[in-house]
């Protein structure tokens, strides 16, 4: 029971404390707070909102995965932004430039994303194995160079071709799509919401029952401990950033695969920074990380009816802000509340001194 | 009685502490503590390791509060909230761990955050120049601190205090670090110091040099005050019982069981600083046999955790080689030399034993996550390993409520009995054991003894790393000496007393026939 309320009780604390702190900025800006929250909510049943809910949610939770097996030993990737937009362009000239028999184009174009995604994140993998350098610090600069490299594939005299005035990559034929579900007049949910599934069950069962789960979760809580343990960090910090890079390949693939088909200036970013935030308000656990996928792409998706009653609906930004920094303050007060009265029990079940003496 | 004495004693008492209650989740703290130091005497406070000897201390040094009770100093009752509370009124500390800048000179160090009183200019120097006379301490304040002994670097933590003010002065296990030689020359340090008014109080669980230095004597067990004593006419024993509270365990080892077996057999092992400039091992050779406990003398620094780390292969070795039973580990990562039968009780179980916030279970599977019965092949077997880990709270008396709770909640001496269970499961050969009951009850101490010696019966071969120089001598069937990186004398431990290892280790040559040199030591850059 203590396990699950500390696990609960602080992503409960911080959304009720960021509601609270949007209706105060709400107040100040002269806005009904409940008329407001209200409209965001109504919003969910209006046209294609509950359908683009979940499809966000499939690609945040991809994203947030991607984080969170970083997350697990300490490492920082930031660059998930950089590894998907690269795996994105990259799966997208693969797939619109070879010709496969159905099901199997689009699993070659879901494999080229992901070991695209990978090879983007071995350089500062690399980087950290030989020469020590912080990944934080190198992903952030792969960033950078990856809106370049994506913009210089898409050049005309590259990949890109032209259409109206926008460029893009050429379009993937139908055999390498991924068919969705149609909700009629509702949108259609992506296919690749499965995958996203089967990915999270994969990565508890990874985590949970494997023996790499295992080197990875004690890297990440002692790495002195997991190396007298007979844990090769260097190693593991290769594996878990290429894995990490893998599956942040995949981010684009929902839209590509099942919307776009080509990859062009209206590419969708900035899904790798929301998938940090996701990754910390999930805890890294899979059912946790839905969760945080499921709300964050609420407040994208509903956040658009703010308008309708006058309110900026950056009024959301600052919603998810003090989400994500109340809830990494709520899980480390919890965290030393249950340490402690963990051990307040021990003791006193032993009778010593320490105890309820 | 003679009249300053008796003057004396009209004067309040130094320091008083009545009823003193400290509570912390899971460990003993302190309860209802009473405590009188007199003005000019070395009052020792005596208790075994987690007795609550250090808690008290820092709460008369105003680093943490206690719950409940009061401290008077000079007949006043006073309240400290940090330690410059417990400055002012003149009470400083040298703690066991030294708190010194090496790359900082003497004077900077002295001088380091107590500019206001005398500058940093040539007053300052003055004044340490004067008090350096009073802790012995015969250096420049300008030379620095890294070139110094582990002595004097003592005195330098003691001068610090000096400068602040300090009138009573607490020593947190002073000896712990020193050689037996040094510590007579602290003890000569401290009784010129008393002469002057200086009054100590004196951390220790060694109860000769208590008996040797102390006036008065108090004994702590369990977190709190049992009695005090007469250090002129109580024994040893009698210290010790108060302590313990029951009769005193002893590492003694009967009959050798040592058989012809080599199992571990390192030749030519260097291992340089990461600059490259200067060894921390020279050359090491040595061979442990099945039944044999091998055990390294030393000062700390000299190489033992690093000798233990390159043959666990967590440090790589510039050359040389490492032999396991015909096996050649060398070249081999941790786990494989783990695989290969090697158990390891590493020196600080909480940066390299435990993940702490982890159920005991889970702590289990570390350093086993390749073998039977915690894994099976890439999966983990999860129910093994809690089958497992409840064999070994049984077998090895782990006190906890359950195999669920996080190795943070228990106590040091239970998480090392869950270490030591851990580490001689799988049928190791070889036990590499870094100080394996530092900072252990009593309790948990006699049963890693206990288990060490049945696993030696057995045909294990231990390598046994102890700054405990009576467990070093009772467990040990050979003894070398490690100095500077190179292992410079073999001792007998038949023979050889702790004074005799003592002045080995600090280089000074044999004083002993049971201590033979075996590598000349060129003298240092000192």
């Amino acid at each position: 029971m203590g396990h699950l309320r500390g696990k609960l009780l602080p992503p409960a604390l911080a959304i009720v404390f960021s509601l609270l702190l949007c209706g105060v900025a709400l107040i100040i800006s002269g806005a009904n707070p409940l008329s407001a929250f209200g409209a965001m909510v109504t919003q969910v049943g209006k046209g294609t909102t509950f359908v683009d809910i979940l499809n966000s949610t499939g690609i945040y939770y991809v994203a947030a995965l991607a984080v969170a097996i970083g997350f697990q030993m300490n490492l920082f990737n930031i660059g998930v932004e950089g590894q998907y937009r690269v795996a994105a362009v990259v799966a997208a000239v693969v797939g619109g430039s070879i010709a496969l028999p159905t099901g199997i184009h689009t699993l070659v174009i879901i494999i080229v994303a992901a070991i695209a995604g990978a090879a983007w994140a071995a350089i500062p993998a690399i980087l950290k194995v030989t020469r020590g350098v912080n990944e934080v610090i190198s992903t952030i600069m792969m960033n950078g160079l990856a809106i370049g490299l994506s913009a210089y594939l898409i050049r005309r005299d590259v990949f890109g071709e032209l259409r109206g005035n926008n460029i893009r990559t050429a379009e993937i034929p139908e055999s390498g799509w991924m068919p969705g579900i149609s909700f009629g007049g509702s949108g259609t949910m992506f296919g690749f919401i499965f995958v996203a599934i089967a990915l999270g069950i994969g990565y508890w069962i990874m985590m949970n029952k494997t023996r790499f789960g295992f080197e990875l979760r004690a890297s990440g809580e002692s790495s002195t401990a997991a190396s007298a343990g007979g844990v090769n960090s260097k190693k593991m910090v290769l594996v878990a950033m290429l894995l990490s890079g893998a599956i942040a390949g995949l981010i684009s693939l929902p839209e590509l695969l099942g919307r776009d088909h080509t990859f062009s200036l209206n590419f969708t970013a900035g899904i790798g920074f929301s998938g940090i935030a996701i990754a910390l308000l999930g805890r890294n656990h899979p059912g946790g990380i839905a969760f945080g996928a499921l709300l964050w792409a609420f407040l994208d998706k509903s956040g658009l009816a703010l308008d309708n009653v006058g309110v900026p609906r950056e009024i959301v930004t600052i919603m998810q802000g003090s989400i994500v920094l109340s809830v990494v303050v709520a899980y480390e007060v919890v965290r030393r509340f249950e340490l402690a009265s963990e051990q307040r029990r021990v003791g006193r079940e032993l009778g010593t001194v320490g105890g309820a003496a | 009685m003679s009249s300053s004495t008796s003057a004396r004693t009209d004067d309040p008492p130094a320091v008083v502490l009545t009823g003193i209650t400290k509570r912390f989740p899971g460990v003993v703290a302190n309860s209802d503590v009473h405590l009188t130091v007199r003005r000019g005497e070395v009052h020792a406070l005596c208790g075994e390791n987690g007795a609550g000897k250090s808690t008290l201390m820092k709460i008369l040094y105003g680093m943490q509060p206690p719950d409940e009770g009061t401290i008077e100093v000079n007949g006043e009752q006073v309240r400290f909230r940090t330690p410059s509370d417990a400055i002012k009124a003149g009470i400083g500390m040298v703690h066991q761990h030294f708190m010194l800048a090496d790359n900082l000179t003497v004077q900077e160090n002295v001088v380091l955050g107590a500019e206001a009183l005398h500058g940093i200019g040539k007053k300052a120097r003055a004044r340490i120049i004067e008090l350096s006379g009073r802790t012995g301490l015969n250096v420049d304040p300008g030379v620095l601190v890294e070139q110094l002994g582990v002595a004097d670097r003592q005195r330098v933590e003691i001068l610090k205090v000096l400068y602040r003010g300090a009138k009573v002065i607490i020593l947190d296990e002073p000896t712990a670090v020193l050689v037996p030689q040094e510590v007579n020359e602290l003890f000569d340090t401290v009784r010129g110091m008393q002469e002057q008014g200086y009054t100590f109080l004196f951390i220790s669980h060694k109860l000769d040099e208590v008996r040797a230095i102390a006036d008065s004597v108090t004994v702590i067990r369990r977190g709190t005050t049992v009695g005090s004593a007469d250090p002129k006419t109580v024994s040893s024993r009698q210290l010790a019982e108060m302590m313990v509270g029951s009769e005193l365990p002893s590492p003694e080892t009967r009959e050798s069981t040592v058989t012809d077996t080599v199992v571990l057999d390192v030749k030519g092992l260097k291992l340089m600083t990461p600059d490259g400039t200067r060894p921390i091992l020279d050359d090491v050779d040595m061979v442990v046999r099945s039944g044999e406990v091998v055990g390294i003398a030393g000062v700390e620094g000299n190489g033992q955790t690093e000798l233990v780390e390159t043959i666990m292969g967590m440090r790589k070795a510039g050359s040389g080689t490492i032999t396991l039973q015909d096996k050649d580990l060398t070249k081999l990562g941790t786990l494989a030399r783990r695989e290969a039968g090697i158990g390891y009780i590493p020196e600080d179980r909480h940066r390299h034993g435990l993940l702490l916030t982890q159920p005991l279970w889970y702590n289990r599977i570390l350093g086993y996550q390749t073998r039977k019965p915690t894994a099976k092949g890439i999966w983990l077997d999860t129910d093994g390993a809690k089958k497992d880990t409840e064999r070994i709270v049984t077998e090895f008396d782990v006190r906890t409520p359950g195999i669920d709770v996080p190795a943070a909640a228990l106590s040091g001496g239970n998480q090392q009995k869950l270490v030591v269970g851990r580490e001689l499961s799988g049928d190791p050969v070889l036990l590499i054991a870094s100080h394996p009951t530092r900072g252990v009850d009593v309790g948990a101490q006699a049963l890693i003894w206990d288990e060490i010696k049945r696993a030696r019966a057995a045909g294990l071969a231990v390598l046994l790393i102890s700054a405990d120089l009576d467990e070093l001598i009772g467990l040990s069937d050979t003894i070398k000496v490690m100095l500077r990186g190179r292992l410079v004398a073999d001792a007998d431990p038949n023979t050889v007393t702790p004074e005799d290892l003592g002045s080995a280790m600090t280089g000074a040559g044999s004083t002993s026939a049971a201590v033979q040199e075996t590598a000349v030591v060129e003298e240092g850059e000192n």
